[in-house]
Parts: C-alpha cells; sequence; structure tokens
C-alpha cells in the first residue's frame, strides 16, 4: 500500500496525468452502456438523461451537497420518467425531444438564480477535464466501476432482452427488470462523465464509440471491447491535441471520436467493395 | 397436471382489450393449434402464456419450473447488433458447443453456426430459432406463425420436424397458424379464436362446427375468406363481447 501511494500519488499530482486517467475512466463506463444506447436506438434517451445533469449541477449547488449525487439523481428522475412516459400516446422522439430541451432550459435557468455561487457554467456543459482533483478521479473510477460490474453481471439477460423482449420472457427474464438496470446504469454513466465531456457532450461520448466499432466487429463482446477502445483513444487523442492546439478539451475529445468514426466507416466500406 | 392452464383470462394491448374470458390448458404430448383471423388475439394469447403481458383479469398457472420454447413471428435485426448464429444460441443461457451443432444439425441447418444472423435467408432464419427452441428442451414448444417466410413445401417439412419433436421429447406443441388445412390435419386439437375462444375440439369438430364456418367459411375458400372476414360474424356465445 505504502509503494503504491508513494509511485502514484506524485503522478497524480499531474494535471494531465489525472485528465488522461479520468478521460479513460469516464470511456470505460460509457462503452458497454453505449452499445446498449446505439442497439436499444435510445440515442435520444441518453440525451435526455444527460441534459438533466445540469439541473443536478444546480440543485447540488443551491442546497450545497455533491454535485455528482445531485447529478445522479436529477439524471435517476429523468431516465425513470422518461421510461414511464413512453408508450403513453406521444411518439418516442417527441416525448424525448420535449423531455430532453426542457430538462436543459430548466437546468439553465435554475444556474441563473444561484447569484450567489460563482459557477463554471461552460465547465458544466462542455466539460472541465483538465480541472478533474484526485477526489473526482476517485469517484469517476468508483462510478465506471459499479457500471461495469452492474452490465457484466447483466449482460446475458440484457443482451436477450434487446433482441426480442418476448424471446427473453419465454426464457424467465424480464425485459422490464433488464431496462430498469440499463436506465440505472445510463444515470450513473451520466455522472461520472459530466466531468469529463459536459452535460451537451455525453450523448456524443455515449453514442460515437460505438457506432466507430461496429463496422470492425462481429460480436457483442467484441464490439463492447472496440468501443472501450476507440473511447480511451480519443480520450488520450483528444487530450493531446487540445494540449497542441489550445483547444477546449471536451468538444475536442468528441472530434476525435467523430474521426476515428469517419475513418473506421471509410476503412470498412473498401473492404466490402473490395 | 396441465403444463399452462388461464383461467377467465382477459389480456389488453395498447390499452385496447383484446381477448376474453380465455378458459384453456394443455397437457404434455398435446398438439394445440389456434386460428383465427387478423387482429383476432392470437399472437396476444402467445405473449399471455409466455409471460411477457400481465393478465388484466384472470389468471395464468404456468407448472412449477415450466421450460418454454419459444418460437416467434419474427425477429427485428437491423444490423447495428453485430450477432452470429451461436452466439445467439448462447442467449440467455450459455449451451455447449456440441449441445448447439447438435440442435442445429437436428433443425436441418448445420452449417450456420459461425454465420452472422442477418446473413441467413428467411428458412434458415425460421430453423434457427427452432434450433434455439430445442436446445432449451421444452416441456412446451410455442410457435407463433413460425412457417412465415417459408415456402410451401418448406412449411410441410417444417411441420413433419415438429411433429418428430413432439414425439422425442413427449412435450406440448402450441401453434398459431395461417396454414389451416396443414395445421389442422396435424393437431389434436383446434382452438378457433375471434377476440375469445370461438369454439374448440378435435379438428374434425371445429370443422364442422359452425361458428369456425361464420369466421372461415367452407370448403377449399377456408384460406381465402381469412382476409375477407369483416364484421360478419354474429353468432351467440355466452361470453361473447362486441369488439370495440
Amino acid at each position: 500500500m505504502t509503494m503504491i501511494t508513494t509511485t502514484i500519488t506524485p503522478m497524480l499530482d499531474d494535471f494531465m496525468t489525472r485528465a488522461a486517467l479520468a478521460g479513460i475512466g469516464t470511456a470505460l463506463a460509457a462503452a458497454p452502456l453505449g452499445c446498449f444506447v446505439v442497439w436499444r436506438r435510445m440515442a435520444y434517451f441518453g440525451d435526455a438523461t444527460a441534459h438533466a445533469a445540469l439541473l443536478g449541477v444546480a440543485l447540488s449547488l443551491a442546497l450545497r451537497g455533491p454535485i455528482m449525487l445531485g447529478v445522479l439523481s436529477t439524471a435517476i428522475v429523468m431516465a425513470l420518467l422518461v421510461q414511464g412516459l413512453s408508450g403513453r400516446g406521444l411518439a418516442q422522439d417527441t416525448l424525448l425531444g420535449v423531455l430532453a430541451h426542457s430538462a436543459l432550459a430548466i437546468g439553465l435557468v435554475a444556474v441563473s438564480f444561484l447569484s450567489g455561487v460563482r459557477i463554471d457554467l461552460m465547465g458544466y456543459l462542455f466539460g472541465d477535464i483538465l480541472a478533474v482533483s484526485k477526489t473526482d478521479l476517485a469517484l469517476i473510477w468508483g462510478g465506471a466501476a459499479v457500471v461495469i460490474v452492474l452490465m457484466l453481471w447483466r449482460w446475458q439477460g440484457m443482451l436477450a432482452s434487446t433482441l426480442n423482449p418476448d424471446l427473453a420472457q419465454a426464457s424467465g427474464i424480464s425485459a422490464k427488470t433488464e431496462q430498469l438496470v440499463l436506465t440505472l446504469a445510463l444515470a450513473l454513466t451520466v455522472a461520472v462523465a459530466i466531468k469529463a465531456v459536459g452535460a451537451l457532450l455525453i450523448g456524443a461520448l455515449l453514442v460515437i464509440p460505438p457506432a466507430a466499432a461496429r463496422p470492425l466487429t462481429g460480436s457483442p463482446e467484441s464490439m463492447a471491447i472496440a468501443t472501450a477502445a476507440i473511447g480511451s483513444a480519443a480520450a488520450l487523442g483528444g487530450l493531446g491535441a487540445s494540449f497542441q492546439f489550445d483547444t477546449p478539451t471536451g468538444p475536442t475529445i468528441v472530434c476525435c471520436a467523430a474521426a476515428m468514426f469517419v475513418v473506421n466507416t471509410i476503412i470498412s466500406r473498401g473492404l466490402k467493395l473490395r | 397436471m396441465s403444463l399452462i392452464v388461464t383461467k377467465n383470462l382477459t389480456l389488453s394491448q395498447g390499452g385496447r382489450s383484446v381477448l376474453h374470458n380465455v378458459d384453456f390448458s394443455i397437457d404434455r404430448g398435446e398438439i394445440v393449434t389456434v386460428v383465427g383471423p387478423n387482429g383476432s388475439g392470437k399472437s396476444t394469447l402467445v405473449k399471455g402464456l409466455i409471460g411477457a403481458l400481465t393478465p388484466v383479469k384472470g389468471s395464468v398457472t404456468r407448472a412449477r419450473g415450466l421450460t418454454i420454447g419459444y418460437v416467434p413471428q419474427s425477429l427485428q435485426l437491423d444490423g447495428l447488433l453485430p450477432l452470429t448464429v451461436e452466439r445467439f444460441l448462447n442467449l440467455p443461457h450459455r449451451q455447449s458447443k456440441a449441445a448447439i451443432a447438435k440442435a442445429l444439425s437436428d433443425a436441418g441447418v448445420p452449417q450456420v453456426a459461425r454465420s452472422q444472423l442477418r446473413a441467413l435467408s428467411g428458412g434458415q432464419f425460421q430453423r434457427v430459432l427452432l434450433a434455439r427452441a430445442l436446445l432449451l428442451k421444452p416441456d412446451i414448444l410455442i410457435l407463433d406463425e413460425a412457417t412465415q417466410g417459408l415456402d410451401q413445401p418448406g412449411a410441410a417439412a417444417f411441420y413433419i420436424q415438429i411433429a418428430d419433436v413432439r414425439n422425442r421429447l413427449n412435450c406440448a406443441v402450441l401453434m398459431v397458424s395461417h396454414d389451416l388445412h396443414v395445421v389442422m390435419a396435424a393437431s389434436d386439437r383446434v382452438l378457433c379464436l375471434n377476440g375469445h375462444i370461438c369454439c374448440q375440439g378435435t379438428p374434425d369438430v371445429v370443422q364442422d362446427a359452425p361458428e369456425y364456418h361464420a369466421l372461415f367459411g367452407t370448403g377449399t375458400q377456408g384460406t381465402f375468406a381469412l382476409y375477407r372476414h369483416g364484421h360478419d360474424h354474429d353468432h351467440d356465445h355466452d361470453d361473447h363481447h362486441t369488439h370495440a
């Protein structure tokens, strides 16, 4: 333990190292979730949950509580709200559009009420990965570990119910339970990712890496692993590029992921044409 | 003891009540076929039996530890989820490679284990679904329009296979089907459905029942009449409700 402390602690004193570790932790948590978001066509669902995070920030600041807890609880409430309201008349994309944008607007208005607090709004919207503290890092990796364990534990059942809910049900798997676990894991991922990429770009981090991984893979597991690799590479590449070109880090990370998506898609098309 | 028993089962889907007061049971070794026009609640009944729908009224009782082999109408695959046949057969419960190879060869598609699900033809896909159901060594096999996408010889071969499976596993078989004549010949019991149970019994009994004729017409036009059926069925029945 002392050896670990003496070797790692000085390393963690470097803000670039902390930022890199935060980026990788976020990418690892987002990878399995992002795959399910893509497989189940839940991209807007991810957005709605992520946009609610800003309201969580405002609430935490108003109540002087930990930010991550506030983000986690508003994300959970939002996710459950979406789940509860879906299939009750409004088309799914309209419902999600209403909820996602309202949540963001309410969050922005709520933040403006916090006159006494100095708040870095840009940081919460687009992430502030260079300012990650050791405590943040512990929370990110702890949250990521919980998400990954949750996903590994339910992997088979979630996969079956994603493929066909009735088929899963006939084998004794409750599609509703799997959906609930997925929803909770999504909320936790949002809470983990807000520091790295911010409320507006969490959706991008969920969807782009799996979309980039898809053409290269032939099984759900290899797709999840490739997604984790692409997400981590985007985090490190984005960090390096933003340092080099003095650009905002969160958006640069997303740009890196988008570039990988384009390259992978072109390569796989080329391979198919040959 | 019956494998699945329903008492006074009423089910609704999308807020609309589809099936009323169904009393039904199925025993080991029986082949039961469910027939009825489109929208008569056939698939809804299946969803109720496998537990995907919760009864609005009444009850569904499954025998303890009942294993259901379910073959759905179709699977929507959109190519976003990469999945080989072998991996699919491992969902949700892991199976041995040998068991998978045997199930695929029993279902008549021995060579597809490593293919992507999306690359299969309609007939191959239906057989893979059957292989998956058989892999579970089911007490009851439930097939919902399982011959969709098969041509006539393919469908006939499929039904012969089902009868063979029943004999080997001594399981019950519940089939929903449009292929009236083929299916009825192979069944022990036929259930004629139109929002409720119109009539049921051995194929002979059902074929002569006035309720059956009201639904499907007579003679060789039976399958054709299926698609023409409107709101013209007016036989009296205790549990007949007006359909909204």
